[in-house]
């Protein structure tokens, strides 16, 4: 067996599954995004609900997982409950070698289970099994726990699980694996929680062929020397993502307050510095990574009413968690900032999405447009970390209107509340962290998942600080090339971190030895395709970026390129989707 | 003669590049032939545990061993004779380590050599290669 051309699909209504070769998807498509904007668009009929069993769970892996360091990542995708449209996260742990080692491609999830249920899956297939005594727990930590000592495959098996968020269908709820990695965004865990599935464990022991044993060595020690000696990857390992910190607030482009601000003289007891000094207590790789870029702080704490009893938390944390759930509501102090990210990361919400939706809610309590009624008797105030504490578990429980309109997203709470003005999201995602200047915006508003990482618009803006910006049209040309390459990083499933690794002559290489046909030349253009096909499918799913929302807080505040202008973002946008489609 | 040495499994950031490596001496990649295995212990919040043949001068798992497929190796553990093995499982289940791991494919145990291979790809220090101690 050399690619991963199976695809496991496992029907939680009916609780049978089935295993199709689709040689068709993977040689043209090559994995990942690829193949999973095929699955999808396969298997979600034309107008599913979201939350319905006619929405699949996909995840998809390449051909290069198990053979390459840094090729570590699963998509997911999946019609997506927060913007009705594309669903796409990915995330790695050790999601994406458990996947191929188990023998397969890709796993398509469909139907819906009448009561709780998680599965177990290896070589051999699906076991359907019972969740109801795991169900309503609420700490995503502690279902892993239980989970891990009822499975087999210590070391080589993947936990992705959902907590209370899932189950209660916030609509940016996570799936968290291996404790520290997740599919964050987009909603894929509330679509889990429709299905009443609170895990899926999947592991492996297949052995992967390659077809040049000697190519396949050199190729391999080329790529780990350049991982373990680049600067970059130096920097992911040493203090992080967090190290952006401290230069966006110096920039002035880290969102802060809503976005009211873009610096804070107190942005250094959050930066990536002074949390790796002050508490670093661990680093974590994804499967076959030498990076551990993944960073977590041990917070030892006294009890309150016991002297001399501590316990110590170990909390992730990553530069959008610090954005989202430090700076974005004003907490500057950084156990506060801690606690909120636990909280978030316990109940398995989507941090970015959360921070911003916390942010619009203060600010909307400000201005006096919503007040203690709606926030049943809490004061939501910058700065203020138990209060938020607090509504992050109203989100999940939602025990009133507007809690579970705060569980729909910014989008949805503003369209019911108003302050649609400052309330941040785009295609209906909330804000990522970069207020860097206008490419940034193009990039979430033209992104097919709304997302920073779809095409890095914000790296363009900072280029631009240094030379000058490029106009509209060159700007939409320059996205919409890297989002398109970035499709190949990701139907390769090649952690993006290590995009200036994986150039076109590496990829060839590892493309050979994976028993691959394609010739390196036809990469652009069938990453091209994808990007395409993502966003037919969002179309096909009601999107029109002829209404894409720009909320006005954006143009208000200036950023390091100074006042982001709205002419430059309307006429980059079009000139976007005119090239894509040309 | 040398042995593979756990040197500080508090420096393991779990990424397992030890297991593909050992793998990758077959020539393929996966980890189904890895001898070595970086697991959590219990939970990513408290770290790897790196489970490993330590080399012992009188082996469990070669006394059990009902076909002598199992030999002693020069500076501990041992070294198998994959023709004879019958796959019975009885060495893994010997090992107080849990350091024998088994190839489904083949249905033979995967066990150390140590070769030192996989020290050469474990970017952060956990693994070395060293002289054994005189026992």
């Amino acid at each position: 067996m050399r690619l991963p051309t199976r695809v496991l699909i496992a029907d939680l209504t009916s609780r049978r599954f089935s295993v199709e070769d689709r040689a068709d998807l993977f040689q043209y498509y090559i994995g990942g995004s690829g193949v999973a904007i095929n699955l999808l668009s396969e298997y979600c009929p034309k107008g599913a609900d979201p939350l319905g069993p006619d929405n699949p769970i996909i995840f998809a892996v390449g051909p290069l997982v198990g053979l390459y360091p840094l090729a570590s990542k699963t998509v997911a995708m999946f019609k997506s409950p927060l913007t009705g449209n594309l669903g796409e996260s990915h995330a790695g742990g050790r999601s994406a070698v458990a996947i191929r080692s188990a023998g397969y491609g890709a796993l398509v999830i469909r139907g819906a289970s009448e009561s709780p249920i998680y599965l177990s899956i290896d070589g051999k297939g699906v076991q359907f099994r019972d969740a109801s005594g795991i169900w309503g727990i609420a700490s995503s930590v502690t279902t892993g726990r239980i989970i891990r000592e009822l499975e087999t495959g210590a070391g080589t098996r993947t936990i992705m699980r959902i907590g209370g968020a899932g189950e209660h269908l916030v609509r940016y709820a996570s799936v968290i694996t291996e404790t520290y990695r997740h599919f964050g965004r987009l909603g894929l865990g509330a679509v889990f929680g429709s299905k009443k599935l609170k895990a899926v464990t999947v592991s492996g022991d297949h052995g992967i062929e390659v077809s040049d044993r000697k190519l396949y060595r050199e190729t391999y020690d080329d790529i780990y020397k350049r991982a373990v000696s680049s600067p970059v990857m130096k920097k992911y390992h040493d203090i992080g993502t967090a190290s952006n910190i401290m230069p966006l607030n110096l920039q002035k482009g880290l969102p802060t307050m809503n976005l009211k601000a873009t610096t804070s003289p107190e942005a250094e007891h959050i930066s990536g510095e002074k949390l790796a000094e002050n508490y670093l207590g661990r680093r974590v790789a994804c499967a076959h990574c030498p990076v551990a870029c993944i960073h977590i702080a041990a917070l030892r704490e006294p009890y309150a009413n016991e002297p001399y009893f501590y316990k110590t938390t170990m909390i992730p944390y990553d530069y959008e968690l610090i954005y989202a759930l430090g700076s974005m509501v004003g907490i500057f102090d950084e156990k506060a900032m801690l606690h909120l990210i636990d909280e978030v990361e316990i109940w398995g919400l989507d941090a970015m999405s959360t921070g911003v939706v916390l942010s619009w809610a203060t600010e909307a309590m400000e201005k006096g447009i919503i007040g203690p009624d709606e926030t049943l008797g809490l004061s939501l105030k910058w700065g203020d970390e138990p209060p938020y504490a607090k509504a992050v578990e109203y989100i999940v429980k939602q025990p009133n209107e507007f809690y579970s309109a705060l569980a729909k997203g910014v989008d949805f709470a503003s369209k019911r509340y108003g302050g649609e003005e400052y309330a941040l999201a785009f295609g209906g995602n909330e804000i990522p962290g970069y207020h860097t200047g206008p490419v940034g915006y193009v990039g979430y508003l033209t992104g097919a998942r709304h997302s920073h990482l779809d095409a890095a618009g914000y790296s363009i803006d900072q280029a631009a600080l240094k030379d000058k910006l490029p106009d509209p049209k060159t700007a939409a040309a320059k996205l919409l090339k890297e989002e398109a390459w970035r499709q190949v990083l990701s139907s390769l499933v090649i952690c993006f971190f290590a995009r200036g690794i994986y150039d076109k002559d590496t990829v060839a290489n590892t493309l050979t030895t994976a028993g691959h046909k394609l010739q390196p030349e036809a990469l652009e253009a069938i990453g091209m395709q994808i990007l395409r096909e993502k966003n037919r499918f969002k179309e096909r799913e009601g999107f029109n970026p002829k209404e894409l929302r720009i909320p006005g807080r954006v143009f208000e505040t200036p950023s390091p390129l100074g006042k982001v202008d709205e002419k430059y973002l309307r006429e980059s946008v079009d000139e976007f989707y005119r090239l894509l489609y040309a | 003669m040398t042995r593979l040495t756990v040197v500080d499994a508090d420096r393991c950031v779990g990424c397992q590049l030890c297991m593909f490596a050992c793998n990758r001496r077959f020539g393929e990649g996966g980890l189904a032939k890895s001898a070595i295995r970086v697991r959590s212990a219990g939970g990513f919040e408290r770290g790897f545990v790196v489970v490993a043949c330590r080399a012992c001068p009188d082996p469990p798992c070669m006394k059990v061993c009902p076909v002598d497929a199992l030999g002693p190796r020069k500076g501990g553990g041992v070294i198998l004779k994959a023709s004879k093995c019958i796959g019975c499982h009885r060495c893994v289940d010997a090992c107080p380590m849990h350091a024998i791991f088994w190839d489904n494919e083949a249905n033979k145990p995967d066990i150390c050599v140590h070769c030192g291979y996989c020290v050469n790809y474990c970017p952060h220090e956990v693994l070395a290669i060293k002289e054994a101690e005189p026992k």
